[in-house]
């Protein structure tokens, strides 16, 4: 697809063993070197290629060139603000669905994300949210597992290596906030940008692929066109659209007593 | 010696020279007519289906010895670091080496034609990489590629300008 | 007193192998359910999203926590220097690998990909207790062969400083194993009803009762095995003290953690539902774990005359003290589960993945084959060691009858 490679494959040795840590022909490069540029350059070419019709979202100063790994001076994160999340609205859920992949039977398939009813004890008052892997930054699921299989990104996302999860189901067990799933059957109905199968844990990714492609994770992007109550964006950048949220009206984690200091915040819950 | 035991030497040394002269036809039509029977299909040897770009990210002898050692080092630049480099990926493999079935959609990995089967089900290696990831490419996107062509072509030229 | 000698079971008699074969048709049973759920996947088995661990996980922790206390024997008379269990040092370390390897057995075929279990070896995250958990079970099965080494071998064992060693080594390391095992679930922050350091206690006391009474239920079989009386009148009132006092032990500790819990306002619900509301719970726990598992064999044991003749009792005992360890662990790890988490502080909250609801759980047969056939995997291993090596001590019989 991308061309401007081209040149590179000549250079490979057919005899040359393969040293981890280098992949032929990639340069990330340091700097704003003429091959940081190009590698730029060749994301955004392919980013119009792969997504063309879908709205770009390209989070100015954010958007991560191609060939950089994900850095700590971002720190991804979700507001959900309850005052628009309607009951009986799913479109989120719907999104992820279809998005991932989801499928399975009633009884154990696994859910990313799901709609919870609140009824307030006190007021008697029902609201309703989203509740999904709340991308912790100390979070239990990374702390108990024993294969380091469920890890967190340095960009805050935390996610499953699958290629190296063995099916324990310790990190379910230490979730605060039930939010991972376990794959209870086979699966041949993948989405390619999101593998899945037998015997492993899963859960919300944040869309990832999404996220470093420039664009908003699928939730995030079907709740804008309903009641708009889910804001997606990086916590450690004052000027992005969800610090600014969070500045204008309190929102708070859930159990925040635990001290896991969830990436998803919610404002107006009471 | 006896002549039972003499009977019996003679007898060992014509079914010694019978083994060495099959050893050495055997090496003499493996030297001789293998080469040419590996290019035929016929054989026993795997025959993996040619992909369908013009060439593979690098050279096949290269890919044969080391695909395996890049994948594992792909999925850790792709998962752990979100790398994502366009050029290396395995729904890129899975894409342009797709085999069509009878019914001209592409096999999954539970049909025996499958790219990747042609060689691990010879050397009987089992991978367990389609238990989750999707084994088929993803159906084109409708007109991308076509409408965007042109641009995606200028583009890609003046990549290759700008080389240094 | 003279030198203990020591013999290796050579034939078996029928009720012997009868107990043999069962046990082969349990872990048959056991490998074919384990196969099955690979296969189809946990599907097939009442584990879901909301209960996560299941009976495999029931039976393999009640056995890694026996495995430990099996050990008992051996500790007390290498580390306490009790003369009087020194013959049953080497049984009771056989018996301790043993009830490891079975219980880890299932804990590792109950996995969502058993195939990869050796990549532990190779990822090892060093937060998580599971990895450490690895450690302390290899150490432990390493520890513990190194002690039956040292009491087995003709040179070693003429030298006491080598079985001290290991025996410490072995006595310190069983300890902290226990308090891993315990803190699994004790090191849960969300899981109210197992969350807090008082689990790693609870689960030393329960191991110090199970692994004995495993350990007596073996000597007894041994016994009628041999046609020895491996337990004479003095070790058995030995042990008649010791399981009640583990008992005892285990009742108070388990009294303190539900007391607690009920005490604090934040874990008020999960008690009430665990010791009252919870259905199945509530039964599990008054009448398996405290009434059948712990009160009833503590009557037994009162009532019992200390003589060798009198082994019924001994033996009712033990067998109801498991009984109630395996109750103990369906309320500790199926009962922690059930009880919803408390993600909205303050609200009532309801959703179509249990959000808020009570969580049932339908364990299937492959389930229970999968679990049981831990202890008989455990059995199994126990009986071959005691065909190849010098386990079963001789000289009782005689000493018994003078």
């Amino acid at each position: 697809m991308s061309h401007a490679d081209d040149e590179h494959e000549a250079n490979i040795p057919a005899t040359t063993a393969w040293m981890p840590g280098t992949i032929p022909g990639s340069s990330p490069g340091t700097g704003m070197t003429g091959g940081n540029r190009r590698n730029f350059l060749r994301g955004a070419l392919a980013a119009t290629l792969i997504a063309p019709g879908v709205t770009l979202n390209v989070f100015g100063a954010n958007a991560r060139p191609a060939g950089e790994p994900a850095s700590t001076k971002v720190r991804w994160g979700l507001l959900v603000d309850v005052n628009k999340c309607s009951i009986s609205c799913d479109a989120c859920v719907r999104a992820c669905n279809a998005e991932n992949g989801l499928t399975g039977r009633s009884e154990t398939d696994a859910q990313w994300i799901r709609k919870v009813t609140l009824n307030n004890s006190a007021t008697e008052e029902i609201r309703s949210a989203p509740v999904m892997c709340q991308h912790c930054a100390s979070p239990p699921c990374v702390d108990v597992c024993p294969t380091g299989a469920s890890f967190k990104r340095a960009d805050g996302i935390v996610l499953v290596d699958k290629h190296i999860c063995i099916g324990c189901r310790y990190c379910m067990m230490a979730c605060p906030f039930k939010a991972r799933s376990f794959v209870h059957e086979d699966h041949d109905d993948q989405a390619t940008h999101a593998p899945r199968g037998k015997g492993t844990v899963e859960g919300c990714t944040l869309c990832v692929t999404r996220v470093d492609a420039g664009q908003k994770p699928a939730c995030v992007e079907a709740c804008a066109k309903e009641g708009g109550a889910l804001v997606f964006g990086d916590l450690n950048d004052p000027g992005s659209e969800i610090s600014k949220a969070l500045r204008q009206y309190p929102a708070a984690q859930l159990r925040a007593d635990l001290g896991v200091d969830p990436g998803v915040f919610y404002a107006h819950l009471k | 010696m006896t002549g039972v035991a003499k009977q019996f030497a003679l007898r060992l040394a014509r079914t010694v020279d019978c083994f060495v002269a099959s050893l050495l036809a055997m090496t003499a039509f493996c030297l001789l007519a293998l080469p040419a029977l590996a290019e035929d299909a016929r054989t026993l040897a795997p025959q993996p289906p040619r992909g369908q770009g013009e060439h593979c990210v690098a050279d096949t002898d290269f890919m044969r010895r080391n695909h395996m050692l890049m994948m594992m080092d792909h999925r850790r630049e792709v998962l752990h670091d979100g790398v994502r480099e366009k050029k290396y990926s395995l729904a890129g493999c899975v894409s342009c080496h797709a085999v069509k079935g009878a019914d001209g959609a592409p096999v999954s990995f539970a049909d025996e034609k499958h790219f990747c089967r042609s060689c691990h089900s010879y050397v009987a290696v089992r991978i367990d990489c389609f238990e989750c990831h999707k084994s088929t490419p993803d159906a084109p996107q409708k007109s991308a590629v076509r409408e965007q062509g042109n641009d995606a072509k200028k583009l890609a030229a003046y990549l290759r300008e700008v080389k240094p | 007193m003279a030198k203990q000698r020591y013999h290796r079971l050579s034939d078996h008699s029928l009720p012997f192998w009868t107990l043999i074969l069962l046990h082969g048709l349990a872990v048959a049973a056991g490998v074919a359910s384990a196969l099955y759920i690979e296969s189809h996947g946990h599907g097939v088995t009442g584990m879901n999203n909301q209960i996560v661990w299941g009976l495999p996980h029931v039976f393999a922790v009640f056995l890694i926590v026996a495995a430990s206390g099996a050990l008992n024997v051996a500790s007390v008379s290498s580390v306490f220097h009790r003369l009087v269990y020194k013959p049953f040092a080497r049984l009771s370390g056989v018996l301790a690998i043993a009830l490891l390897i079975g219980g880890l057995a299932i804990l590792v075929l109950d996995l969502g990909r058993p195939e990869r279990v050796f990549l532990t070896l190779f990822h090892r995250n060093l937060t998580s207790i599971f990895a450490w958990n690895i450690y302390l079970y290899g150490g432990f099965v390493a520890l513990v062969a190194g002690y039956l080494y040292a009491m087995m071998d003709r040179r070693l064992s003429n030298d006491p400083r080598a079985t001290a060693v290991f025996g410490w080594a072995a006595f310190i390391w069983r300890l902290i194993l226990t308090t891993g095992t315990g803190s699994i679930f004790g090191f849960l922050i969300a899981r109210d009803a197992v969350s807090g350091a008082i689990m790693a206690p609870i689960f030393i006391a329960s191991s110090l009762l199970y692994g004995l009474a495993f350990t007596v239920l073996v000597l007894l079989t041994m016994s009628i095995e041999t046609s020895d009386i491996l337990c004479t009148k003095e070790l058995i009132g030995k042990f008649r003290g010791l399981l009640a006092l583990f008992a005892a032990t285990t009742l108070a500790l388990t009294l303190i953690a539900h007391l607690t819990k009920l005490y604090a306002a934040p874990t008020v619900a999960v008690e009430l539902f665990l010791l009252r509301d919870g259905g199945i719970y509530p039964i599990v726990f008054w009448i398996g774990q405290i009434g059948l598992g712990l009160l009833a064999p503590l009557l037994l044991l009162a009532v019992m005359k200390s003589e060798a003749s009198n082994v019924a009792e001994l033996a009712g005992a033990s067998i109801l003290f498991l009984f109630g360890g395996l109750a103990q662990m369906y309320v500790v790890i199926i009962g922690a589960q059930a009880w919803p988490l408390n993600i909205f502080p303050g609200f009532e909250a309801s959703s179509s993945f249990g959000d808020g609801a009570v969580a049932t759980y339908a364990p299937t047969a492959p389930e229970f084959f999968l679990g049981i056939s831990g202890v008989s995997i455990a059995m199994l291993i126990a009986a071959l060691a005691f065909r190849l090596l010098p386990v079963i001590p001789q000289i009782l019989a005689n000493e018994a009858k003078a």
